[in-house]
């Protein structure tokens, strides 16, 4: 069979049209079942048109929500991109606390064990008992998010810098570094683009955290807004609404791989 | 300890005193790396230290840069005791000696700034530390230069070849102006040809600058084309008291010829001769020579170890 061919040198135009088949037979099915959904019963909300969806994002992006004066699009994004920032504020004392504990073997012992037992404890898990302790207010969404993903960075960052050589450190010495320059001076910026790459595929969790947290309990948020139009089957919100928190999550992603490439050129042969 | 010893210390840059060092093992006995190291090393010398894999090499080289402390005895360098390696003995090793995220110029004059400004402190003063970097680079560039360099400047680590980035180590290390440099099999990760090279550079380095080199390395050949002074330290030896515990410095003498010797010296009948003796006498593990009966020959050598 010829598609099972090892050797077979495949030309650009056509890697793109092979790469794009399953997006067309997918966006195409789609069309055609909802178009046939509709013949049958005009009034269908599970399969809206790409028109009622195109409808459906410009009322949430450009019409001023009727109760609130609002444009919903607008508010739910920035309210999910400040939490989803100032997550990541936070996760930065993981990455500080992590090279702190790989240089220094005091502060590994006192925090490993615990930072590890933090990591092993499902978060979703404690989202009761986080809405309990802070309420239903931001700082039980971002405690969540934190919870979630800070041990992770934390421990990565940990063994990165654990595992970078010894030379180094003793190289430092002999140039003159103190202890806590060895520590912020050479081992972490040796492998901060690497703790970057962590963060950045992180991402995914952070966000998995942050539609939890706000599908329980927010005033705004696209987490928050997707679940609100479940009640009336708004499908036409729903999958623009995803398609957008989809476009956000790469946009960031790509932000974060191309400044490591610019900013770090080293990194690339290593 | 003798008195002749004694006086000549003012010249001697390193030394050790009755160092040993073991380690412990688990449900066991210590086991005793280091037997009863003396050494004294005057300043100016270049230094070659050989011996058999496992010998203590490494132990050795830890215990010189202050990485750990001996189980007991003393190491001096110019006169202080070892505690904790510092900016006052320069450091070279096989791999990982430049910064990965640093270029060459940065790398060298690292040093320079480690020294003057703390963490803080480059922020706290800017302008100062802009004026201060400039001149760092500028020296660090005279450096550079110096061991070729200066071509290079701009690029990382990863960019150069085997045989740039120890020069770069190495300048690296000298513009703090160490008082002794240990090197650790510095060429040993270098194609043959490279290796040559290094090994000429070094020497004319060396020769330019009146430092004190401490260089280890598995090549007796090397050893003993570089040196002013070889040591071998291995465990390959007997005694009255039993099988050999721990390693000692077997061999210590002075290499006949002035270094730096033309290449061509390394094709003698001399050389060889000395190459096969020692690696006879120090290097064979099934040939146990006793203790008393090895070469120790070296002015500075410490007898009856």
């Amino acid at each position: 069979m010829k598609i099972f061919d090892i050797y077979v040198k495949i030309r650009p135009i056509t890697a793109n049209i092979l790469s794009s088949i399953l997006f067309v037979v997918l966006i195409g099915s789609y069309v055609w079942t909802s178009y046939s959904r509709h013949q049958e019963n005009p009034a269908d909300k599970i399969m809206p048109s790409i028109s009622q969806m195109y409808d459906g994002l410009m009322r949430s992006a450009f019409e001023k929500d009727a109760r609130t004066e609002e444009y919903r699009l607008l508010i739910d994004t920035i309210a999910s991109t400040r939490r989803f920032f100032i997550s990541l504020g936070i996760i930065f004392i993981a990455v500080i606390l992590g090279v702190t504990m790989g240089v220094f073997p005091y502060i590994e012992y006192i925090f490993l064990k615990f930072v590890t037992f933090f990591d092993k404890i499902p978060a979703l898990a404690l989202l009761p008992i986080l809405f309990i302790v802070f309420g239903l207010g931001e700082v039980s969404k971002i405690a969540l998010i934190v919870l979630g993903v800070f041990p992770t960075i934390c421990l990565d960052t940990f063994l990165r810098a654990k595992a970078v050589s010894h030379e180094q450190i003793i190289k430092g010495a002999t140039l003159g570094a103190s202890n806590f320059e060895i520590a912020y001076r050479i081992v972490l910026p040796q492998i901060f683009p690497q703790v970057l790459d962590t963060i950045r595929l992180n991402f995914k969790a952070i966000i998995l955290f942050l539609i939890a947290g706000e599908s329980l309990a927010a005033t705004a948020g696209l987490g928050y807004r997707i679940f609100v139009v479940r009640r009336y089957l708004a499908m036409d919100i729903i999958i623009p609404y995803v398609i957008w928190m989809s476009f956000l999550a790469m946009l960031a992603d790509f932000i974060v791989r191309f400044w490591i490439k610019k900013r770090y050129p080293w990194i690339e042969n290593k | 300890m003798n008195e002749s010893y004694k006086n000549s210390n003012a010249s001697l840059i390193l030394t050790m005193e009755n160092v040993y060092k073991s380690y412990p093992v688990r449900g066991g006995e210590d086991k005793l790396v280091l037997n009863n190291i003396n050494l004294s090393v005057s300043k100016g010398s270049f230094i070659s230290v050989v011996g058999p894999t496992g010998c203590g090499k490494s132990t050795m080289f830890r215990l010189l840069l202050g990485e750990e402390p001996p189980t007991s005895g003393i190491v001096k360098v110019n006169g202080k005791i070892v505690t904790k390696p510092d900016r006052n003995r320069g450091v070279v090793f096989q791999k990982y000696s430049l910064f990965p995220h640093l270029n060459v110029i940065e790398n060298v004059s690292y040093g320079l700034e480690l020294e003057e400004f703390t963490i803080a402190g480059r922020y706290l003063n800017p302008l100062k530390y802009s004026a201060k970097k400039k001149l760092y680079r500028e020296q660090a560039m005279s450096y550079l230069e110096s061991v070729g360099l200066g071509e290079s400047a701009n690029k990382f680590p990863t960019e150069l070849s085997g045989g740039m980035r120890q020069r770069a180590a190495i300048a690296q290390a000298l513009i703090m102006n160490p008082e002794i440099l240990f090197m650790d099999e510095p060429f040993g990760a270098l194609d043959e040809g490279t290796r040559l090279d290094m090994q000429l550079f070094l020497l004319q380095l060396w020769e330019k600058t009146n430092m004190t080199v401490f260089f280890v390395t598995h090549d007796l050949e090397e050893a003993l084309y570089m040196g002013t002074r070889v040591l071998v330290l291995s465990q390959y030896y007997s005694s009255n008291d039993g099988p050999a515990k721990g390693s000692k410095f077997v061999i210590d003498k002075s290499i006949p010829g002035k270094s730096p010797r033309p290449p061509e010296s390394r094709y003698t009948q001399e050389f060889n001769k000395l190459l096969a003796q020692i690696r006879k006498d120090g290097l064979d593990p099934d040939y146990k020579q006793d203790i008393k009966d090895f070469d120790l020959s070296h002015r500075l050598a410490l007898k009856g170890i």
